[in-house]
């Protein structure tokens, strides 16, 4: 399939691509063929800065299952940081 | 035996509101008369393997012009670009239609042409040239390639930019159809095919429909998991053959 749904999640934050260190404020995530995974189809996020224009993006292209994976994974890193640190994650 | 040589160049056609679009053509040299295939790209990009599937179409003997329909975004990675039209949504089946009108307009223009046209796709591009054969007149062929949504059964899926569900446009489909397709894919699945090959029965429309055990989507791109030779291999004759018998006689080497 070829699936035309985006999901856009705004974020605070940074990611690093190829000119160094930018500001990113969403995420495009969407599941449909990849570019480069060597899957028939993959979860993909492309972190942009549409403030910006989104004149850059730093994207992945994860199989499902390391998708929920790293799902998971940042919901656990999130609640260890919140009793180590007592931020509000 | 012999191969036919070709000669490829990116081209430019008038696209929809007038603006000048981009396109990769590929034929193959000398003095023939060629039958014309407009070949669309699937959603994530005016890739590599289109590019490629336009080479092997005028490799056996055909003129196929392959339009980037992101050409708007301007330069660049054919990944990024793709990757920004699917942020905002796809490209309006209004805009496609007009961008394929052009290509249309170029193909007949050249003086190579046979005067026959047929319109090709691959997954969404699947569903845009059943759109065109339905919604655009003068084709002598229409070629799906397991295109998703010409049966629309989530109503999410109708938007204003993709307000129709092409199936419901069938009866104006005047060219036959050929119809290629996996029966272990989930989009289109076995069971919208069926429907699919209903409605053209139903409405008395000329078509092949091929399906092929052990494969999903995508089984022609050999550069993918998907891939699988044998059907592939039968599935790109059946093209060849179809396109020969409509828009042909293709061109052969001696």
């Amino acid at each position: 399939m070829c699936s035309y749904i985006v999901d856009k999640v705004r974020l605070t934050g940074s990611a690093k691509g190829q000119a160094g260190w930018l500001d990113v404020d969403t995420a495009n995530v969407y599941f449909d063929h990849p570019f480069h995974a060597m899957l028939d189809h993959a979860l993909g996020i492309d972190f942009v800065n549409e403030r910006d224009g989104a004149p850059e993006r730093i994207a992945v292209e994860l199989s499902a299952e390391s998708a929920k994976q790293l799902a998971l994974s940042i919901l656990v890193a999130l609640k260890r940081g919140a009793a180590e640190h007592g931020d509000a994650a | 035996m012999s191969y036919l040589p070709m000669t490829t160049d990116i081209v430019s056609f008038d696209g929809h509101n007038g603006v000048k679009g981009q396109a990769y053509y590929a034929r193959p040299s000398g003095p023939h008369k060629l039958g014309g295939v407009i070949l669309i790209h699937h959603l994530p990009a005016w890739d590599d393997w289109c590019i490629e599937a336009c080479r092997k179409l005028a490799h056996f003997g055909f003129a196929c012009i392959a339009p980037n329909l992101y050409f708007r975004e301007g330069p660049g990675s054919p990944d990024d670009i793709g990757a920004k039209v699917r942020a905002r949504g796809g490209v309006s089946d209004e805009q496609f239609l007009g961008d394929t009108a052009g290509c249309m307009k170029f193909l007949r223009a050249q003086p190579e042409s046979n005067g026959k046209v047929a319109v090709m796709g691959f997954c969404s591009g699947g569903r845009h040239a059943w759109l065109a054969g339905c919604s655009l007149p003068g084709f002598d062929a229409i070629v799906d390639c397991w295109g998703g949504n010409v049966i629309v059964d989530d109503p999410k899926d109708i938007t204003p930019a993709r307000p129709v569900a092409p199936i419901d446009l069938t009866e104006k489909m005047t060219a036959p159809v050929l119809g290629i397709f996996g029966n272990e894919d989930q989009r289109p699945n076995p069971d919208q095919v069926n429907r699919t090959e209903e409605t053209l029965k139903k409405l008395g429309k000329t078509y092949e429909f091929h399906r092929y055990d052990g494969v999903g989507h995508g089984f022609f791109a050999a550069e993918r998991p998907a891939y699988r030779a044998e059907q592939a291999t039968d599935g790109w004759k059946k093209v060849y053959g179809f396109l020969d018998k409509n828009i042909g006689p293709r061109i052969k080497a001696l």
